[in-house]
């Protein structure tokens, strides 16, 4: 592997560790950075694969008020080197993703706590009303976290590429087919990640429709999203918490307003 | 000269366009203790540095907004907007004291990232990742285009606007947001997130069960005679409209081979389509609701299906 390519990749390896935390651009996502590590590593379909896979999985990771979820960027990040760089199988990375996570997970946790010392060193210098301490700080503890995957992914690079191959050899065959079953079932644990948090009695019938609708194949996911919408619009419309007339939260001033009648109504 | 007073307090929206680049990077050194402060703190720099000059009004600016924040990164925006107005009211000369900005922050920031979640990471992002991933698995690049442009369209777009908002709106926003429109945008969103949900569970979960329920012998008329096309075709006789008779029979749903085999996945796909992935999402939603951490239920998901597939039930 020339020295570009090494660059290219812990360059995308870091991007994908700030986002991490930052969760604005979205490089830390299976799609975004498994492609770009693809792209980086000159084997872009591959990484293009295992990114549309990773990406199904990771669907219901989210950050959530101080809860931490298992990290998609260590995950997307090192199993799509040893994809791409070393080709393991499709299977055999989302296998690895998921330990993967698990340790992002911790060094995130890790990151975040030396960052309180950095908050406590912050405000010392902002006594002194010194603006450009507190943004020095803050930056560093974005280096930090984009550190947090680029080291990692600097020390599976510097691994002999014969040991990874040996390593990914030895795997038996039974263990392989099963973790490539194994693997179509987890996205089911992200589904129901999202569908937890959202889920109230009365949004399981859009659930329940969509479910009887998608055996029809000839309706693609454009389709769908168009008779979601449609559907997300009517019943904001006839919703009766939506209504003045409604049952909804009830005692809305009456000024006149129909709008602030209906923003009242809650 | 209280006209040129107020100017010089004034933000411009080259300053508020600052703002809004740097609350970008609210999260860059989020921690335990109080979370997204220090990224709150730089992101009002552009505007603090603007609004005060003296070593003393800066370092209580400072602090004042080095205090413990944490909401959802976008809807952060809204509450900058406030901020930023009450800010220039305080420098301008009124009497706005520490705790009051602080307490439209807190105030806001509760119910802000209640509707935040489930907008963003609840919906937006699963349905955008599913579709792009979608067209990713069939080998197309618009996959990971349309997701990075499209998300980072809508979220730039949001957090411009919101932070605007904020900024001419002041307190009445939080009552608008949190009340009103963000209520129904949230309730608009879960109805197409759940929906996408029901047709993706059965779509892209996995699951075959090629366990044979049955083996029966199919009739010979019930079935395609390809023994007298191979006889035909030896012989050199094969004409079009044989071969056009094959298709037409297979089409009309005789049976290609001898044996017809049915597996326990034909016999759930009878029932309908996507029957066992549903109950395996059921099962996770049941889980979760009891805590089992989502990492523990994966890891029982790699075991169940090893040992699944070594059985011959899953493959």
């Amino acid at each position: 592997m020339d020295i570009i390519t090494i660059v290219l990749v812990i360059f995308v390896a870091f991007l994908a560790g700030m986002e991490g935390i930052l969760d604005q651009f979205q490089f830390h996502q299976p799609i975004v950075a498994c492609t770009l590590i693809g792209l980086a590593a000159g084997n872009p379909m591959q990484g293009l694969l295992l990114g549309g896979t990773l990406q199904l999985i990771a669907l219901g990771w989210m950050n959530i008020g101080a809860a931490v979820a298992p990290d998609a960027a260590l995950a997307s990040i090192a199993s799509a080197i040893l994809v791409v760089y070393y080709g393991a199988g499709i299977s055999e990375g989302i296998a690895l993703a998921i330990p993967l996570a698990i340790a992002g997970q911790v060094l995130t946790i890790f990151v975040r706590t030396i960052t309180v010392g950095i908050a406590h060193a912050a405000d010392k210098k902002a006594t002194e009303g010194s603006f450009k301490a507190v943004e020095f700080y803050h930056i560093g503890a974005l280096m930090l976290q984009g550190l947090r995957i680029a080291i990692p992914a600097a020390i599976i690079l510097s691994v002999p590429p014969e040991f990874v191959t040996d390593a990914l050899n030895a795997i038996p065959a039974w263990l392989t087919g099963g973790l490539a079953v194994a693997g179509g079932m987890i996205v089911a644990v992200g589904y129901a990640m999202v569908i937890n948090m959202m889920a109230t009695p009365k949004l399981w019938l859009f659930f329940a429709l969509g479910f009887a609708l998608s055996a029809i194949g000839e309706l693609n996911l454009i389709a769908m999203g168009i008779i979601g919408v449609v559907l997300a619009l009517l019943y904001l419309q006839f919703a009766p918490e939506f209504n003045q007339g409604g049952g909804g939260g009830g005692g809305s001033s009456s000024n006149g307003d129909p709008l602030d009648d209906i923003l009242n109504d809650y | 000269m209280a006209e040129e007073n107020k100017n010089k307090y004034r933000l411009t929206k080259k300053d508020r366009l600052h703002v809004f680049w740097r609350s970008q990077f609210l999260q860059a050194s989020w921690n335990f203790e109080r979370m997204q402060n220090i990224g709150w703190a730089y992101a009002m720099i552009p505007a603090l540095k603007k609004l005060y000059t003296t070593k003393e009004d800066r370092a209580l600016a400072l602090k004042r907004h080095l205090e413990f924040f944490n909401t959802h990164p976008y809807l952060a925006a809204p509450v900058l907007g406030v901020t930023l107005t009450l800010e220039e009211e305080k420098a301008g000369g009124e009497d706005i004291d520490n705790a009051a900005i602080q307490g439209v922050k807190i105030g806001m920031m509760g119910p802000l990232a209640g509707v935040g979640d489930p907008i963003f990471w609840g919906t937006i992002r699963p349905v955008l990742g599913a579709f792009a991933a979608s067209l990713a698995l069939s080998g197309s690049w618009l996959g990971p285009i349309i997701f990075f442009l499209a998300w980072n369209i809508i979220r730039m777009a949001f957090l411009w606007y919101s932070q605007e908002l904020g900024y001419v709106q002041g307190g009445n926003i939080t009552q608008n947001l949190a009340g009103g429109l963000m209520q129904k945008l949230t309730q608009g969103a879960s109805v197409l997130g759940m929906f996408i949900l029901g047709v993706l569970v059965p779509r892209w979960t996995n699951m075959n069960f090629p366990l044979v329920l049955s083996r029966v012998d199919v009739a010979e008329n019930e079935m395609v005679n390809f023994g007298a096309i191979s006889e035909a075709a030896n012989e050199g006789v094969l004409s079009g409209d044989m071969l056009r008779n094959v298709v037409h029979e297979i089409q009309s749903g005789m049976s290609i081979d001898p044996v017809q085999v049915t597996t326990l996945q034909n016999t759930l796909d009878d029932l309908i389509p996507g029957l066992a992935p549903l109950l395996l999402t059921l099962a996770c939603i049941w889980l979760l609701r009891r805590k089992v951490s989502p990492i523990t239920i994966i890891a029982g998901l790699f075991v169940i299906g090893t040992l699944a597939y070594v059985a011959g039930i899953l493959g």
